[in-house]
């Protein structure tokens, strides 16, 4: 089993981190009843307490330190990065937003495998609608309570006190199913390094779009299989994303889809297959869907999906952070706090928005093949 | 009741050794770079009391390969190969009458496909006198791994070089006779897999030496790779093996030997990947004359030309089966005699659960297709590099692409003008 350590960095950082480790827990414990320290929590728990093992004594919490995505790629060059990365949204309440998120985006071009960008406007979405589900008192609906994707472990409230704690749970939530394959068996297992190897084709072409799925799960019990296929539309709905962002419109360099509970590769295919039509596909990779199986569901629910888009959707994105970065600076508006650091200097940032600016005309380079034919190549001639 | 243990004897004996308590020990070697699967298989087998796989025969590490061809091959290989190739003799050093490996993988991935290319590369090295068939799984034609057209085209062109067969079982056509065939609903790898079991063990099993002898043939994969791979330009073989029927279907039907083997031979001809659907309206050419036109990949309906044909029957009045069908010299190219081109094993002893049987192993143009796909769409992905900065990292360059690229188009070209 590979092993993963998670470096979680500032704030933000911290207390998503912090929700990520009670629900791994928690997703062990459901699974290792008895508490024993096995091959699958070793993926992200060192095993402190030495009495453990065959004992069922308690089990300890994992430890994190703090680096930069670059000291990482100097220190372990052969270990992936993947780095899920908050996106401010436009009413930010930091005014120099707009400088960290370009000079920190030059640093995940370069340095980082794969980045999971995310916007909270979507999570707070994604709240509102549970709320509406939870709160609308339709009869005999009643939602799980452990199943709701913003629910923390020891949740028995539905509602939150803060918002930033249930979103913060929803990327936690993210990344268990990341990792989930890692961790437990299945019949088509998906390590780290694999969902890089096939979602990232070019090397700074490394952004994926997550969605979630599903949200929460009703109390009803009997699953037929057209919700199972419900989940698979839902993925590619706007409602589950992570970042806003318009896939179906703009092109796929890839798509992975990792899949937990009790489905099979006929469910899977079938799925691939009524959806494909409705999405376009570079034409060199028409067929580019990566897929996974682990047989453990979530807690709380039968079966789950994540989906992680190499899309050319990002590009907006990428795009409104460059303007409202230009807006700043070209009045040089609170710059002279940045270059008063040591090592900080002007070229920094023109370094910065050149690379985003060099990442965008990528996008735009593939943008341009969308609508063109697909047609196959000649092949080499062979003298027989 | 004689037959019977004669037939369990010999295959116990060529499958398995055995150790102090009685407890048969399958003769195989089990490698992978992450441990879940391994593991999984490893308690499978002990669970059933009856077999399990030797303690020390299996290699396992931490980190998988990332579905990586060239990490597969030139990271894992190099630097794991003592320790890999030492189970191997140590399992070789086992056997009385040692006569080849067969060497079990897909291509999609980067374990089985990089790996399982090196292994076999050092078997040659170090066995040349034995034989080496590996016996690959070609992947469905969509979703299991992106990469998977560069990691085959990589795996196959290496094997072409290093393996002396390649038996190749494609997902897709397994999966139409789960769905089809035996009724499955929910089809799950696991289905897949016992399908292409029940293939492999209706090609291995024990099977009679010669027409009226009671012996069982002592060295099957060098038999079988006699009579079908004369030419080392042609080397894949596959399998259709008839019927595929669930249980249920099973106890209302009877079978004719005559009625199997029409259906197989018209499976043969028109290149029908399962019994169902077969395409009536493909004939091979009036014996004497040439074929109406040479194999065009753009045709769908079109005659399949056979290099050589081993057809293994299993089951009552075997003796009474007529195999004459298959010996029409239409059916082949013009290079062999049909009496050197196609060969029959007849058993009395019936496989599974059927109480007729019929497989056939084929070196023929059934691949050609699939494998030209493969090649095109690599081909493309290729002519706008992308993903090949991740082969590149592992010292697989653009020129190993490029020479992969021109063996297999040589085969294909090959394959077509038969």
């Amino acid at each position: 089993m590979t092993q993963s350590v998670v470096v979680q960095v500032g704030q933000c950082g911290n207390q998503i981190g912090c929700c990520f480790w009670d629900l791994a827990l928690r997703e062990h414990a459901a699974v290792n009843q008895k508490g024993i320290y096995d091959e699958a929590i070793s993926s992200f728990f060192r095993n402190v307490d030495t009495r453990v093992v065959g004992d069922g004594g308690s089990i300890s919490k994992g430890k994190i330190c703090s680096l930069k995505a670059r000291v990482l790629e100097d220190e372990f060059p052969e270990v992936y990065r993947f780095v899920t990365s908050i996106y401010p949204s436009g009413e930010d309440d930091v005014i120099t937003s707009p400088y960290n998120s370009i000079l920190a985006m030059k640093e995940l071009n370069e340095h980082a495998d794969c980045v999971l960008p995310i916007d909270n406007q979507s999570l707070f979405d994604i709240i509102s609608k549970i709320d509406l589900m939870v709160n609308s008192g339709k009869l005999g609906t009643t939602v799980k309570p452990k199943s709701l994707v913003t629910s923390s472990s020891g949740a028995l409230k539905k509602q939150h006190k803060k918002p930033f704690d249930a979103m913060n749970n929803i990327v936690a939530n993210l990344l268990l199913n990341l990792t989930s394959s890692a961790r437990f068996e299945g019949s088509l297992n998906m390590d780290l390094n694999e969902i890089s190897m096939n979602l990232v084709p070019f090397p700074q072409l490394h952004y994926l779009v997550s969605s979630l799925t599903p949200l929460y799960t009703l109390t009803d019990v009997n699953i037929p299989p057209r919700r199972l296929d419900q989940m698979f539309s839902d993925a590619f709905s706007k409602d589950h994303q992570l970042l806003r962002a318009d896939p179906k419109h703009s092109l796929y360099l890839a798509c992975a889809l990792m899949v937990r509970g009790n489905v099979q590769i006929s469910d899977l295919r079938r799925n691939i297959e009524r959806l494909k039509p409705s999405l376009q596909f570079v034409s060199w990779n028409q067929e580019g869907w990566k897929t996974s199986l682990c047989s453990v569901p979530p807690v709380g629910h039968s079966h789950s999906l994540l989906a992680l888009a190499n899309n050319t959707c990002v590009k907006p994105t990428f795009m409104e952070l460059k303007e409202r970065f230009m807006r700043l600076y070209k009045k040089k508006a609170h710059l002279h706090h940045y270059l008063q650091v040591e090592g900080m200097e002007e070229s920094c940032f023109t370094e910065a928005v050149s690379s985003l600016s060099a990442l965008i005309q990528e996008y735009d380079q593939l943008d341009a093949t969308k609508n063109m034919p697909v047609q196959d190549l000649p092949r080499l001639s062979i003298a027989m | 009741m004689r037959e019977n243990e004669a037939y369990q004897a010999s295959c116990k004996e060529r499958f398995f050794s055995e150790e102090e308590n009685g407890v048969p020990i399958a003769r195989a070697v089990l490698v992978d770079m992450e441990p879940k699967v391994i593991n999984q298989t490893l308690s499978k087998a002990a669970q059933s009391g009856q077999w399990k796989y030797g303690q020390h025969a299996c290699f396992c590490q931490k980190q998988g390969s990332g579905n990586n061809w060239a990490y597969g091959y030139s990271v894992h290989g190099p630097r794991h190969e003592e320790s890999i190739m030492n189970i191997i003799r140590k399992e070789v050093e086992k056997c009385d009458s040692f006569s080849g490996f067969f060497i079990i993988m897909s291509m999609a991935g980067g374990t089985g496909s990089g790996l399982g290319a090196f292994v076999t590369q050092n078997l040659e090295d170090q066995y040349s006198n034995s034989l080496k068939m590996n016996q690959i799984i070609w992947p469905y034609g969509t979703g299991e791994v992106i990469v998977q057209n560069y990691n085959s085209i990589l795996t196959l062109s290496h094997l072409y070089r290093s393996s002396d067969a390649l038996l190749l079982h494609e997902n897709d056509a397994i999966h139409k006779i789960c769905a089809k065939l035996m009724n499955i609903k929910q089809i799950s790898f696991s289905d897949i897999n016992q399908v292409l079991a029940h293939q492999l063990g209706s090609v291995f099993q024990p099977t009679y030496s010669a027409e009226s002898s009671f012996h069982y043939r002592r060295n099957p994969l060098g038999d079988l790779m006699e009579h079908l791979v004369p030419h080392p330009e042609f080397k894949m073989l596959s399998v259709r093996n008839i019927p595929h029927m669930s249980e249920n279907s099973l106890a209302y039907t009877t079978f004719t030997w005559a009625g199997l083997l029409k259906h197989l031979r018209q499976m043969l001809i028109s290149n029908a990947k399962m019994e169902e659907g077969i395409d009536r309206h493909v004939w091979p050419p009036l014996s004497g004359l040439p074929p109406l036109s040479k194999m065009s990949l753009n045709k769908d309906l079109h005659f399949n030309t056979s290099i050589a044909n081993l057809v293994i029957l299993r089951g009552k009045d075997v003796q009474s089966a007529d195999v004459e069908g298959f010996k029409d010299p239409a059916l082949y190219t013009s290079w062999l005699k049909p009496v050197n081109a196609f060969n029959v094993w007849k058993t009395q002893r019936a496989f599974s659960k059927y109480e007729k049987s019929a497989v056939l192993v084929s070196n023929s143009q059934f691949l050609v297709k699939p494998l030209d796909m493969i090649v095109g769409k690599a081909w493309n992905m290729f002519a706008s590099k992308a993903y090949i900065h991740q082969y590149t990292k592992f010292g697989i360059e653009e020129e190993d692409f490029l020479d992969s690229f021109t063996s297999l188009e040589q085969v294909v070209a090959s394959y077509c003008n038969l």
